[in-house]
């Protein structure tokens, strides 16, 4: 099997739990330069990079699908989607499966996963939505960690629009 | 307690009841005598009213428990079978579909009581010297025999003091309390669900404050055969002992009204009014008797209630159009869950020995690692085979309704016909087997209604006086075929050519070139109907395309064979299942794609001089027909690897008279694949049916050959 998997939770239940109340874990990803977190609770799993089956008539983001243990599951590239260049496929690009409420599991291409991060809640600043830009559309929030701040993406509205 | 979780099964059991009394009937009207039947019967009809009656379905309940009456005396020699009287019994098995029906779809089974039937179910019995009510009379003769010793049971209650107190309260305002004794039959097996049911019917009609065993001993079924209750209540207490002892498997219900002075907790016994008390139970019992005699009487005004119920009936329909409240089950043999029991432990001990093989990575273990995934391989074949199995079921379920249909079709249409049925057995997915019934049951009416003749036609032909319909199912590669076969006249082609003609449908010109087959080919169109007269059989001009619809829309095709004066045969072809197809395996520019082998009709291999232009679009004439050509690498933006010179090799794909040729790159070959979906987020490509997982996990995408065309 070429899918091997990453291990993504990295506290225990119990653990998690008690601080669920006042933090969250995002997942850090990086696209080109520039770096995104995804909310953990979000995701299903991560894979590396597989064959991906283009499917036609679909728009550019959508590479195609893949096979997840006997599931078909659409990908999308978050690159086009966020309006950076084409992927560049490396050993460090992953597939970061996410369960969305209305499509299933859907796929999203990214550059590198880095790491897993504790954000506090007061630490998470929600923005404003600006219809005009594209960009900051898929970004819902900024957060603080160790002095950087982490773009947060809400990956529900990259599926919702133009579907 | 909750009876809603037995729901499934009770559908399932009476469906199956049903459909067995539907069969032992059809016997018994071919041979009155016949012992073995009628017991069969007999014991049919008695589960099912043991099994409504648990459920708590009086309706129900009550027309099988008159229905088992009749058994009754037919078995003990009392009744001889009659004509008329299978009528009647066929007519209660509908109601009882009927209330079986309601159930499903809304877990209630409706207020039609049905009491026509009941009437006349009892007029039957009447005939015999009227055993039935004679037989209830004496029932409750014994009960009063053993009212009079065990009637004071309430009064041995341990009451607490705040008991005593809302039985006072309610005695000063005025309200009745009432003592209840029931006692559930010895061979009663669900006491705890009987004694529920009790519970259930008493609180409707009062309010239960102290129950001895308490209330949850007895769900617990923690107690002998009896248990007894106070109730506070406005009604009568004959009701409730009528609502008690309606429960069935109940031997008696006792009641009367509490006396504190006379608990024997509460104060020492007072046996002054002891016999107050035997003597109220006394005149309960003999009012019981007329009260039974009302329900006759009740009975006997039949028609007046039974237009009633008419529209009641109708208001329950409305409410039904959602979905039904019970999921579809299928019936697993043991065995097949056993062999899939034995199919996921030999996986997980083949997951086992390629995790040490694949630790153990030393240069010799990589031929003990092919072993392995060889060995896993058979295994998911076989788990593969047999998850399928279970997913079928026989289509014994849907036809054995349908020697019942031609008897009454025989009745309605006054034509003598028999059913002739084989392969019963033949299996098929769980989905095609629920869907397939209608087509049917349109195309063993139409063979009855226009296929077999007339008697007086049948006699001049020479024919046997009872005209024959056969309806054989057989497995035929990876198909099941089921077919409706008659003895009658056949299609008459020239008629339908008249009447399609005469419908606008085809000119005089076309007529004239049209095949037979294409001719009956016409009989598929939607609002066609050859019959002369409408009845209310067939002949409303829907039927033969919804036929075809259906048959369609589950992946099969209908074809059909006639000669004119001997009869025609309706063939059905059905996939095995259907997520699993066989599909043509092709490579366009470097991807792969399954096209379903169902559309294809040939392959061909075209030299480029032969595709010629037509209006601007390239075709090719093949074998005299003129065929499109359609470049699957334009269609599906791929570069494709041909050079302009070389051969085409072009799949001919037919939707219905449409036909084209796809143009491809390479062949792979013929595959079983399996459907997947491409999930919800991927909609719009409306040429791509699906996606299906290779051998080496690689996707391929399906090709809807008719959404191309």
């Amino acid at each position: 099997m070429d899918m091997s998997l990453v291990n993504v939770g990295m506290n225990t239940p119990a653990e998690e739990s008690k601080r669920a109340i006042e933090t969250i874990q995002f997942i850090v990803i990086r696209l080109g330069d520039e770096q995104y977190g995804i909310d953990i609770r979000n995701i299903d799993n991560i894979v590396r990079m597989q064959h991906i089956t283009r499917v036609p008539k679909m728009p550019v983001y959508l590479k195609g699908v893949i096979n997840l243990r006997g599931e078909v599951i659409p990908v999308i590239s978050m690159r086009l989607k966020m309006g950076l260049a084409e992927d560049e496929f490396t050993k460090n690009t992953r597939i970061i499966v996410v369960k969305l409420d209305q499509e299933g599991n859907v796929g999203f291409l990214v550059d590198e996963v880095k790491e897993v991060v504790t954000l506090a809640v007061s630490d998470i600043e929600k923005l404003n939505y600006n219809a005009n830009e594209e960009k900051v559309n898929l970004i819902n929030a900024v957060g603080k960690h160790n002095e950087e701040l982490i773009s947060l993406v809400d990956l529900n509205a990259v599926s919702l629009e133009d579907n | 307690m909750d009876v809603s979780q037995y729901l499934e099964i009770f559908l399932d059991e009476t469906r199956e009841h049903l459909q067995n009394l539907n069969t032992q009937i059809l016997e018994l009207e071919a041979d009155p005598e016949g012992e073995d039947t009628i017991k069969e019967i007999f014991r049919a009809a008695h589960s099912l009213k043991g099994m409504a009656g648990t459920m708590g379905y009086k309706r129900m309940q009550n027309l099988t428990h008159d229905m088992e009456n009749v058994f009754t005396e037919v078995r003990n020699g009392n009744i001889k079978v009659r004509p008329d009287m299978i009528d009647v019994l066929f007519k209660c098995l509908d109601a009882l579909e009927e209330y079986t029906d309601n159930i499903q779809t809304t877990a209630d089974e409706g207020t039609n009581d049905n009491e026509a039937l009941i009437k006349q179910l009892n007029e039957i019995l009447n005939e015999k010297g009227g055993a039935a009510p004679k037989s209830s009379s004496s029932v409750s003769a014994v009960k009063t025999a053993n009212v009079l010793v065990e009637g004071d049971r309430w009064d041995a209650i341990t009451l607490d003091d705040s008991q005593v107190n809302v039985i006072k309260e309610a005695q000063n305002m005025g309200k009745r309390v009432y003592g209840l004794n029931v006692t559930i039959q010895e061979s009663c097996i669900l006491k705890a669900a009987r004694a529920f049911l009790v519970f259930k019917a008493v609180e409707e009609r009062g309010e239960i404050i102290v129950s001895d065993p308490s209330a949850q001993d007895v769900e617990d079924e923690k107690f002998d055969s009896d248990f007894t209750l106070i109730v506070l209540s406005d009604v009568d207490i004959d009701e409730i002992i009528q609502a008690a002892e309606s429960v069935s498997e109940i031997e008696k219900a006792v009641g009367g009204i509490i006396d504190l002075e006379k608990n024997k907790h509460y104060k020492a016994g007072n046996d002054n009014s002891v016999t107050s008390f035997q003597e109220t139970e006394a005149s309960e019992r003999t009012e019981n008797v007329p009260a039974v005699q009302e329900q006759a009487s009740a009975a006997d005004s039949g028609a007046k209630p039974a237009a009633q119920a008419v529209p009641a009936k109708t208001d329950v329909k409305k409410q039904v159009s959602g979905k039904p409240v019970v999921n579809r089950t299928v019936r697993v043999d043991i065995e097949k869950l056993d062999s899939l029991m034995n199919l996921v432990s030999e996986l997980i001990i083949a997951k086992n020995s390629l995790v040490s093989a694949s630790s153990q990575e030393q240069v010799g273990a990589h031929n003990s690692f092919d072993e392995q995934i060889e060995y896993l391989e058979s295994v998911t074949t076989n788990l593969h085979e047999s998850v399928m199995k279970v997913r079928m079921v026989p289509i014994e379920s849907v036809v054995n309704k349908f020697p019942r249909m031609i008897r009454d079709l025989s009745k309605k249409l006054d034509k003598k016909m028999e059913l002739y049925m084989t392969g019963e057995d033949t299996e098929l997915d769980r989905t095609v087997v629920d869907e397939i019934g209608d087509p049917l049951m349109h195309l063993l009416r139409n063979s009855a209604d226009h296929g077999l003749e007339s008697a007086e036609v049948r006699a001049e032909r020479g024919k046997p006086a009872v005209g024959s319909i056969f309806l054989d199912a057989y497995q035929e590669g990876n198909n099941v075929v089921i077919e409706v076969r008659d003895d009658g006249n056949g299609i008459d082609v020239e008629a339908v050519k008249n009447k399609a003609i005469e419908r606008g449908a085809i000119t005089p010109e076309q007529a004239a070139n049209m095949t037979d087959k294409e001719v009956i080919g016409l009989l598929f169109l939607p609002s066609f109907s050859t019959a002369k007269q409408v009845t209310d059989v067939s002949g409303r001009g829907v039927g033969l395309d919804v036929v075809k619809s259906k048959i369609e829309s589950l992946s099969g095709e209908v074809e059909v064979k006639s000669t004119l004066g001997e009869g025609s045969t309706w063939i059905i072809r059905l996939p095995l299942t259907l997520a699993i197809v066989q599909a043509l395996m092709v490579v366009v520019g470097n991807e792969k794609y399954a096209i379903p082998l169902g559309a294809i009709q040939t392959l061909e291999d075209i030299p480029p001089t032969d595709v010629k232009l037509v209006q601007n679009k390239e075709v090719i004439n093949l074998r005299g027909t003129v065929i499109p050509l359609i470049y699957l690498s334009e269609v599906l933006d791929v570069e494709s690897k041909k050079a302009e010179n070389e051969s085409l090799i072009v799949v001919i794909v037919k939707k219905g008279d449409q036909m084209a040729g796809l143009v491809i790159d390479e062949l792979i070959g013929q595959q079983e694949i399996v459907i997947k979906s491409l999930g919800k987020y991927i909609k719009q490509c409306k040429f791509i049916s699906g996606a299906t997982i290779l051998g080496d996990g690689e996707i391929a995408l399906i090709l809807d050959a008719n959404a191309l065309i």
